[in-house]
């Protein structure tokens, strides 16, 4: 134990005081990378990466955001669409045109004139549904937003709370940009007449209430449906023991919205160079390439490969609905409020 | 004195200040109108009502619940004892993202009670309810029990020769003596019910908020940090009050009492009715308490051979940068710095605060002690991020850090079992040894020492499986490559996928196993029970 401790403070020295052989990442929870892919980079750049998860995503944007003026580190990552205003209002980040930025799809690229963020993977929120349940009950899995109004699909559905959850928000963008700024409540009261349950985050509804995943089904889940991501069949498969033929889910794919994660040097980063040279490696083939069986994301630039398991069980969904970062910052806070009073009370 | 005043203020003060002032100050001037218009907001007031009430609920239900299994372990003695004294600690120590899990499981779908009756729990405030009950049995256990054992029955069998009906002996005997404990441990279950956060966030859903819930939300969601500050002292406010009366109480309870050694009023139940009201404590306990955490361990076996313990010890690349099962060598090494860190400074208070000559201002700090305990950890961990950043208090990448928060949460405790022991001390003894010479130091090792190390062991024990199970402010300034195992648990289930959901149930059985030989130990150091917890 006191071995652990030791280990413990030495192991700090360096870190957050900006020498300039560490480059230090601030990111969510989520970050992941593999170990050989940091080894690569660290050897070539010459860099020690330290790495700081913040809690969720919204949190980690919030905790860079008061440390503005004496940063943690020299990068974030995980700033998506949904918060990307918040971020870019409070002045976060530094500009810098990443090595490589020119290979990024064109839809995907925001911000072109001061080149404050870079967009590193995006990824889908979208309705997965239990296979055997409807299989088992001889229906159709719903394909579309109108089709989850319908009686056919009556209490089977379950979602977050979009101010407590990113998912949650997702899904109610994603009607928003469906159905417009004037539908999509009368959407949503349908959906509530059609017996929606909100829970608070995605552990409960996925681990909880969902019938078709792992957690769901030893927590004897009820709900067939669930707001998740496109990504989480294909990780019901990796993440099995031993490793099923086909997904036990799927994706209505006429539900989705589409999330882009961007990343930034910071503004007073302490190690700005070694920062820019990690934008750069974020941005290239092999760290795109690793992403995916990591964070269970997709890659941003052309021509990187995705895993057979993604293709195979999880492929991203052909026209999700988008919305512009601005706009998103424009109505977040009064799209949520109105929902939390006409869904929750 | 001083260490432990300059460890709160640095510690605790002054982070919790640096973040209150960073939403009501903007440019050098204060807002404080907004906390006016905040208390104006008809949904603030919706928060402030539902969290008063389901408090004074919560505590009403747990006392019920909870006073018959204090009678039955002070005055019973059966087998296994021990062993379930412990386990009844076991859900007040562990975080409640596992266990409002695994509780989910009693109440919700599927649960017991449904399966039994088709009555289902979850998404109404009964869950929350029953979920607090489960949290706090213990405090009332150990709490009024403790005196309880320690009550001479003589006096009420006097009452009774004298012609008094039980019920009037128990009343005007027991009840007065008794009385005092149960306020205290009540105003203990209000202040933790009153402040609760996992259990509403788990369990109640969206639609029901406590304060505590709501400053997360405000602080960490919607970003609105006035709004979060004026929160944050309404609950300071309202936490003051609770603990100023806690206080209050507890030294009125300093009254002479005739105790006795508690083996010696415990025996085995006679008749009928001792019978049935020990066989309905055991139910009660094996249904609400037991059962819950059963489901843990049942869900931790999925495949054969442990399947989900032999993956902890595989690096998957994924969730952590090191193998989960590092978690544990982690936590155990965070707790003993915290442990070591909570019995210093509560030690410390605890012997400042019983000197004679301490005066009103020491007596105050003894409540001002209990505050970590009611103000929200999204606070103190923001707090930390904000104010511990530079030099010379350039904590904020050190891994002292989460030990530093942890202990926040421990010297309450080491200082509530420490008190009663050192005011017990006849100070007589330090005088006489100081008169032949002694320096302070040797008189506090060779008359103090000897009489405290027991109650010095039981502190340092609970402030150690309290630092075990501390989730709120470790979460947010734990480094990722050494996780504690409450984070590391948090984060496999924020992942989908067998074998994440698996290995995040068999870590929380590892916790809960590890949580309950520390208190287990605990007990068998215990025979003095006149502390509070």
């Amino acid at each position: 134990m006191v071995g652990t401790l030791a280990a413990c403070g030495s192991s700090d020295s360096g870190q957050g005081s900006g020498d300039s052989k560490t480059v230090t990442l601030v990111s969510h929870d989520s970050w992941a990378a593999s170990k050989d892919v940091i080894a690569a980079f660290e050897k070539q750049s010459g860099y020690k990466v330290d790495v700081l998860k913040d809690g969720d995503a919204g949190q980690a944007v919030n905790k860079a955001i008061l440390t503005k003026g004496n940063p943690q580190g020299d990068v974030f990552f995980g700033v998506d669409n949904t918060l990307l205003s918040r971020a870019l209002d409070n002045g976060l980040f530094q500009p810098y045109e990443a090595k490589g930025a020119d290979r990024i799809k064109a839809e995907y690229r925001v911000d072109q004139d001061k080149h404050r963020v870079t967009p590193v993977d995006t990824g889908d929120i979208c309705v997965n549904y239990d296979k055997k349940y409807f299989a088992d009950h001889k229906i159709q899995p719903p394909k579309s937003f109108d089709d989850l109004v319908k009686p056919a699909y009556k209490n089977l559905l379950v979602t977050e709370n979009a101010s407590a959850s990113s998912p949650g928000l997702g899904f109610l963008l994603g009607t928003a940009a469906q159905y417009g700024d004037d539908g999509w409540e009368s959407y949503w009261k349908k959906l509530k007449a059609n017996g929606v349950k909100v829970v608070d985050g995605w552990e409960q509804a996925y681990n909880e209430e969902f019938s078709g995943s792992a957690g769901g089904k030893k927590a004897k889940g009820d709900r067939p449906l669930v707001v998740s991501y496109a990504s989480s069949p294909p990780a019901e498969v990796v993440f099995a023991d031993p490793k099923p033929s086909t997904a036990p889910t799927g994706v209505a794919e006429g539900t989705c919205f589409r999330q882009v994660e961007y990343a930034g040097l910071l503004s007073n980063a302490k190690n700005p160079t070694g920062g820019k040279a990690f934008l750069d490696f974020l941005l290239t083939q092999r760290f795109q390439e690793d992403m995916p069986m990591n964070m269970f994301v997709y890659p941003v630039r052309e021509g990187a490969q995705v895993p057979t398991e993604f293709v195979k069980y999880g492929p991203q969904a052909k026209d999700p609905e988008t919305m512009d970062p601005a706009k998103i910052a424009d109505h977040r806070d009064q799209w949520v409020k109105s929902w939390t009073s006409l869904v929750l009370k | 004195m001083a260490v432990p005043v300059a460890f709160f203020a640095v510690f605790f003060a002054y982070p919790v200040a640096a973040i209150v002032a960073r939403g009501l100050k903007t440019d050098g001037t204060w807002h404080l109108g907004r906390i006016g218009e905040v208390l104006a907001q008809s949904d603030v007031r919706h928060v402030l009502w539902f969290t008063t009430w389901q408090a004074f609920v919560s505590t009403a239900l747990t006392l019920l619940v909870a006073l018959p299994g204090a009678y039955v372990f002070a005055r019973f003695d059966f087998p296994g004892k021990q062993v379930l004294r412990a386990v009844v600690t076991v859900p007040f120590v562990l975080p409640t993202v596992v266990v409002g899990t695994a509780f989910l499981a009693l109440v919700g779908r599927g649960g017991l009670l449904d399966e039994l009756w088709g009555v289902r729990l979850d998404t109404t405030v009964w869950a929350i309810l029953l979920a607090h009950v489960f949290f706090n049995y213990a405090v009332v256990v150990r709490t009024v029990g403790g005196l309880w054992a320690q009550l001479d029955p003589r006096q009420e069998e006097a009452a009774r020769m004298l012609g008094a009906s039980p019920l009037r002996a128990w009343r005007q005997v027991t009840l007065p003596a008794l009385a005092p404990a149960v306020a205290a441990a009540a105003l203990m279950v209000f202040l933790f019910t009153f402040t609760s956060f996992g259990v509403v966030q788990i369990l109640g859903g969206p639609t029901f908020s406590t304060l505590e819930v709501e400053i997360y939300r405000q602080t960490s969601e919607i970003f609105d940090l006035s709004t979060a500050a004026v929160l944050t002292m309404i609950q300071f406010v309202a936490v003051g009050a609770i603990l100023a009366v806690h206080a209050w109480t507890v030294r009125r309870r300093e009254t002479a009492l005739r105790l006795m050694d508690a083996s010696a009023t415990a025996r085995r139940p006679r008749g009928a009715g001792q019978w049935a009201l020990l066989g309905g404590v055991l139910v009660t306990v094996a249904v609400l308490l037991v059962l819950p955490l059963a489901v843990l361990v049942q869900r931790s076996l999925g495949p054969p051979g442990f399947g989900y313990y032999r993956a902890l010890t595989r690096e998957d690349g994924g969730v952590f940068l090191v193998p989960p099962i590092e978690a544990i060598g982690n936590s155990l090494s965070y707790a003993v710095a915290a442990t070591l860190i909570a019995v210093l400074i509560g030690a410390l208070a605890a012997v400042a605060l019983t000197r004679r000559d301490a005066g009103r201002f020491v007596r105050g700090f003894d409540a001002l002690l209990m505050l970590p305990l009611g103000v929200s950890a999204v606070t103190v961990g923001f707090g930390f991020l904000i104010s511990l950043d530079e030099p010379p208090l350039d904590l904020r990448s050190s891994w002292i850090l989460v030990p530093l928060a942890q202990a926040l949460v421990g010297v309450p405790f080491v200082v509530r079992t420490m008190l009663p022991v050192l005011r017990a001390v006849d100070v007589r003894l330090r005088e006489a040894a100081s008169v032949l010479g002694a320096s302070p130091w040797r008189v506090w090792r060779e008359v103090d020492l000897p009489m405290v190390r027991r109650a010095l062991l039981i502190a340092a024990g609970f402030a150690f499986a309290v630092s075990l199970g501390e989730f709120g402010a470790t979460v947010f300034i734990a480094r990722p490559d050494r996780p504690t195992l409450p984070v590391a648990v948090a984060r496999l289930l924020g992942r989908p996928g067998d074998l994440n959901y698996g290995q995040a149930m068999a870590l929380s059985t590892i916790l809960m196993v590890v949580c309950a030989v520390a208190l287990l130990v605990l007990e068998r150091l215990r025979t003095d029970r006149t502390g509070e917890f």
